[in-house]
């Protein structure tokens, strides 16, 4: 990456995101907590975290899938969340698209794949004629690594990969600039992993596009993302560029999750040290007080449980919320 | 050291209405006493079918074994009656299912499924069933087991859930343990967590366990030998070393250059293209022929025997045949998962 980060653009901004949900009568699930980023344009952002951190909703959140209950979004400098007229709404709708997690289910069944990937298009007028709109669903066809003869088959006669495929022939249907990817291979083998995440990085260099990939299959995380964030419980503990997360990271949590995965090479398998964190992520609808990781942390103090941490950038473009660096607080530790 | 449970030359099918379907085509394969055997292979490859078979687990009448041999310290396990299959499942040879959520049954509480086997098999009296039962919640590390016993699944976590199915499998000390992706419904920090409690239990208890997984970095945390099974049938054996450093099928090539390494830089994923066989009409050759970039004319014709690639590993390749070109593998090989 040549250009200096003051000189790019910031494509999507999101500014203290929250999204809190009901559930019962009086408990309130916070999904998403105070959420702070920004993805630059043209690159990938990853989103990492265990089941039940955030990740998922933020994506939905970010593009009005869900109305945010707090913070605004800016994508391309729009606000997502005020009053939009259904015009504006529209324009919004065909800069930004989303591939889901399980290919199986976010394919209408009876509809034919021609269909599917024309349902944008139809809808944005995109096509003049028939013709054309054939012509432009072959041509993405054929983008993504299948042929035109699939075009008037149904989502069942394909295999996961082939529908993962089809998913993102939809998605580019409508030339958007960014696209959220929320999950797309966890549902699929390995070997077809790679496949799906080499189109997708293809049609990034083609296309210029932006694309915010959320998963919690790390080492994939960091062969696609320049940059990453890490969320634990709706808050996001700690963002930076991902050779400098991975090589470098800051915060307790980041630091365990990367030691956790499991490497394929016997070798560094047996040699390695494991931080093995104790027990499981507390509710969302009862988050512990101040830092949300502290009931999991080797290094908790008091100060952990009273003051929430700030976000701080440690490094250049390295950001982390934690009291272990902030230095009105270093001293509580002995480390 | 001997073999605890032998699997010879296994065919298991299942009738659909496309017809027939040959889920696992020959199958050979050995575990030795206090090993922990991995059995990688994509979804379909006939993994769990193969484990499925092991218990009789296989769903009737759908599925059969049309023929082969599964000898457990000798004797045919395929020739026993119903009735003689519930005196060995649970007490010889257990079994940890993927799903933590679907495989407790949520109307008994903990404790009570737990002592289920030990009343049965071991004829314990309620109150030794049940302290035994406190025990191996302690063992596996549920804390406050004596609290813990008494409550119901949907009270615990996925990953104390999954502890708790790890105690009722081993809670007859069986000899071997076959562990249907234990840790794949996981999230990380936990998989961790329950990986590091398996290597320690199967260190106390001396049990041989047969784990089936897709996951590589699994199998190189958990396995001392491992089988790569693809289309029906198992391309390469070897210990965990032979496979990740010196692989000799391209398939077993391919599954490890499709993943990215985690401490280097990036470069392209070598895909493997194309997709799996189906297996209701299965090619007469190599399985894998039709992704090989290697692939040659006797490949797609005739299916390739096992050749011994050393003491240990064992490769069904056509690639080993002298009259074949030398091949090397990509690159990627060889230099681990790490990619130091």
């Amino acid at each position: 990456m040549t250009i200096a980060t003051e000189e790019r653009q910031k494509y999507v901004e999101v500014k203290n995101l929250k999204k809190y949900f009901k559930v019962g009568r009086h408990a309130i699930l916070k999904a998403v907590d105070d959420v702070s980023f920004h993805i630059y344009k043209g690159e990938t952002f990853g989103l990492v975290g265990e089941s039940g951190c955030g990740k998922s909703t933020t994506g939905r959140t970010l593009i009005r899938l869900y109305d945010a209950t707090e913070g605004e979004v800016l994508i391309d400098g729009v606000n997502v969340h005020r009053k939009m007229s259904r015009k504006e709404l529209k324009e919004l709708n065909k800069k930004v698209q989303m591939i889901f997690q399980d290919p199986y289910a976010s394919l209408n069944p009876r509809m034919t794949v021609k269909d599917i990937i024309a349902e944008g298009i139809d809808i944005h007028n995109l096509a003049k004629s028939k013709k054309e709109r054939d012509e432009k669903v072959y041509e993405l066809l054929e983008t993504v690594g299948l042929n035109r003869d699939h075009a008037n088959r149904f989502p069942h006669e394909f295999s996961g990969g082939q529908r993962q495929r089809i998913g993102i022939a939809r998605a580019l249907a409508v030339d958007p600039e960014f696209i959220i990817c929320d999950e797309p291979i966890s549902a699929l083998d390995v070997s077809i992993q790679a496949q799906v995440v080499n189109l997708l990085e293809k049609l990034q260099r083609e296309r210029g596009l932006t694309y915010l990939f959320i998963a919690h299959d790390l080492s994939m995380v960091k062969h696609i993302s320049d940059r990453v964030g890490v969320m634990y419980l709706g808050s996001m503990t700690e963002v930076a560029e991902s050779d400098e997360l991975y090589d470098n990271p800051l915060h307790p949590y980041t630091q365990a999750l990367l030691s956790a995965i499991p490497v394929p090479d016997p070798d560094y398998e047996r040699s390695r040290e494991r931080i093995i964190l104790e027990g499981d992520v507390p509710s969302p609808v009862n988050p512990p007080s101040g830092c949300r990781f502290r009931t999991r942390c080797p290094f908790a103090t008091e100060v952990c449980a009273q003051v929430t941490p700030r976000w701080t950038e440690q490094r250049k473009d390295h950001w982390v919320a934690c009291h272990l660096y902030d230095d009105e607080y270093k001293g509580n530790f002995n480390r | 050291m001997e073999n605890i449970l032998e699997i010879k030359d296994l065919h298991v099918s299942f009738d659909t209405y496309g017809g027939e379907v040959q889920a696992v085509r020959g199958v050979n394969l050995q575990l030795k006493k206090g090993e922990a055997l991995a059995i990688v292979g994509e979804s379909g490859s006939g993994k769990s079918v193969t484990s499925k078979s092991i218990m009789q687990l296989l769903p009737k009448p759908a599925g059969r074994i049309k023929s082969g041999e599964i000898l457990f310290e000798g004797r045919d396990l395929t020739k026993f009656s119903e009735k003689q299959m519930q005196k060995i499942r649970g007490s010889e040879i257990s079994m940890i299912f993927q799903d933590p959520m679907t495989s407790l049954n949520p109307t008994m509480t903990i404790g009570k499924q737990i002592m289920e086997g030990l009343r049965k098999h071991q004829n314990m009296s309620k109150h030794d069933a049940l302290q035994r039962a406190i025990e191996l919640l302690d063992l596996v590390g549920i804390p406050n087991p004596e609290e813990r016993v008494k409550q119901y699944p949907h009270q615990f976590s996925g990953g104390m859930r999954q502890r708790v199915v790890i105690a009722i499998a081993l809670a007859c000390n069986p000899k071997v343990l076959i562990a249907d992706e234990p840790t794949t419904a996981l999230d990380v920090t936990i998989q961790a967590q329950i990986l590091d409690l398996m290597r320690d239990l199967q260190n106390k208890m001396d049990t041989s366990i047969i784990l089936i997984t897709h996951d590589l970095g699994v199998v190189a945390n958990m396995a001392q030998r491992v089988a790569v099974m693809y289309g029906g049938r198992i391309v390469e054996t070897g210990t965990v070393d032979e496979i990740f450093y010196k692989p000799k099928h391209p398939y077993t090539w391919g599954l490890l250059s499709s993943m990215p390494k985690l401490h280097s830089k990036n470069s392209e994923l070598l895909a493997i293209p194309g997709t799996p066989p189906d297996l209701a009409n299965p090619p007469k050759g190599c399985p894998f022929a039709p992704r090989c970039p290697h692939a040659m004319k006797v490949c797609t014709e005739f299916m390739p025997e096992f050749t011994q690639a050393s003491d240990t590993q064992q490769v069904a390749c056509w690639l080993q045949d002298e009259r074949a070109p030398k091949v090397e593998p990509p690159e990627t090989i060889g230099v681990g998962g790490a990619g130091r």
